[in-house]
């Protein structure tokens, strides 16, 4: 009955593939008929995640992203992003709301929004060598099949 | 995007998607009409947006910095619920931005 799904994903670090990423994810998670909300919400913490590689980990400049989703029990859904960027000095100040090295157009909220839109987020870096977010989120199983 | 002038005030009305390739180019537009109009006020209307990450919390910060250098305001209206959130994270409310 462990049941398990999983894809993978790779793809070159330029702002104009965030759309397909996102999108690439949901279509993939779309079969556990997750609610519009459920969907949105994963949508975004995965453009959060894509977003940080292209502008700090490779800093605009060419780099490869890696995306692997794992489908558990036809309800887990388990993210992984990874980058061979920069790596992050100190996960735990980065991961503090409004904390940004990106200047005055970023707000300095996308771990603060995956943390808050996902069940669990986990990050890893090291410097110089990359960093890889997993997130986590439970999409809940409906009795009837008729709910948007 | 359109963008619509009416006396001191220019209203941006943002459709689609917004994230960070998105913002960049909205950012350019938003940015050279309001130099050369010189707005009292910038009312950034997100009725037509149909997803968001914190790119688009941090163009509005962005235009709230730049419109405070030419003496101006920023106003942001018809935020859809689900986006809500984000916005509330970033302290916007606070400093009277949200309608
Ligand atoms: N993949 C990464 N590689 C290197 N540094 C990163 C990475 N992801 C995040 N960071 C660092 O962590 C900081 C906080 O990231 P976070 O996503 O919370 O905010 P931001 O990207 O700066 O702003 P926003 O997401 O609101 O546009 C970044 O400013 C950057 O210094
Ligand atoms: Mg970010």
């Amino acid at each position: 009955m462990n049941s398990q799904n999983e894809m993978n994903l790779s793809f070159d670090a330029k702002s104009i593939n965030e759309g397909f990423a996102r999108s690439a994810v949901a279509a993939f998670i779309l079969p556990l008929d997750p609610t519009i909300v459920e969907l949105s919400d994963i949508k975004t913490a995965v453009s959060e995640a894509v977003t940080n590689c292209i502008v700090h980990a490779y800093g605009y400049s060419e780099g490869t992203i890696y995306i692997n989703v794992k489908i558990q029990d036809n309800s887990r859904v388990i993210i992984r992003i990874r980058d061979k960027g920069c790596g992050i000095e100190n996960v735990k100040k980065a991961m503090e709301p409004l904390y940004t090295t990106g200047g005055e157009e970023r707000a300095g909220l996308g771990f603060a929004v995956m943390q808050s839109f996902m069940d669990r987020v986990r990050v890893r870096s090291a410097q110089g060598k990359g960093t890889t977010v997993t997130m986590e989120k439970a999409i809940i199983r409906r009795a009837s099949p008729d709910r948007a | 995007m359109e963008i619509k002038h009416e006396g001191r005030v220019m209203t941006v009305m943002l459709t689609g998607e917004l994230d960070h390739h998105t913002c960049s180019k909205i950012r350019q537009k938003i940015d050279s009409c309001a130099e050369s109009e010189r707005p009292a006020l910038l009312c950034l209307d997100f009725s037509g947006v149909q997803f968001m990450d914190s790119s688009g919390v941090g163009l509005v910060m962005g235009r709230y910095r730049q419109m405070s250098l030419i003496g101006g305001r920023v106003q942001v209206v018809n935020v859809p619920d689900n986006m809500e959130r984000m916005f509330v994270m970033s302290g916007l409310p606070a400093l009277g931005v949200m309608k």
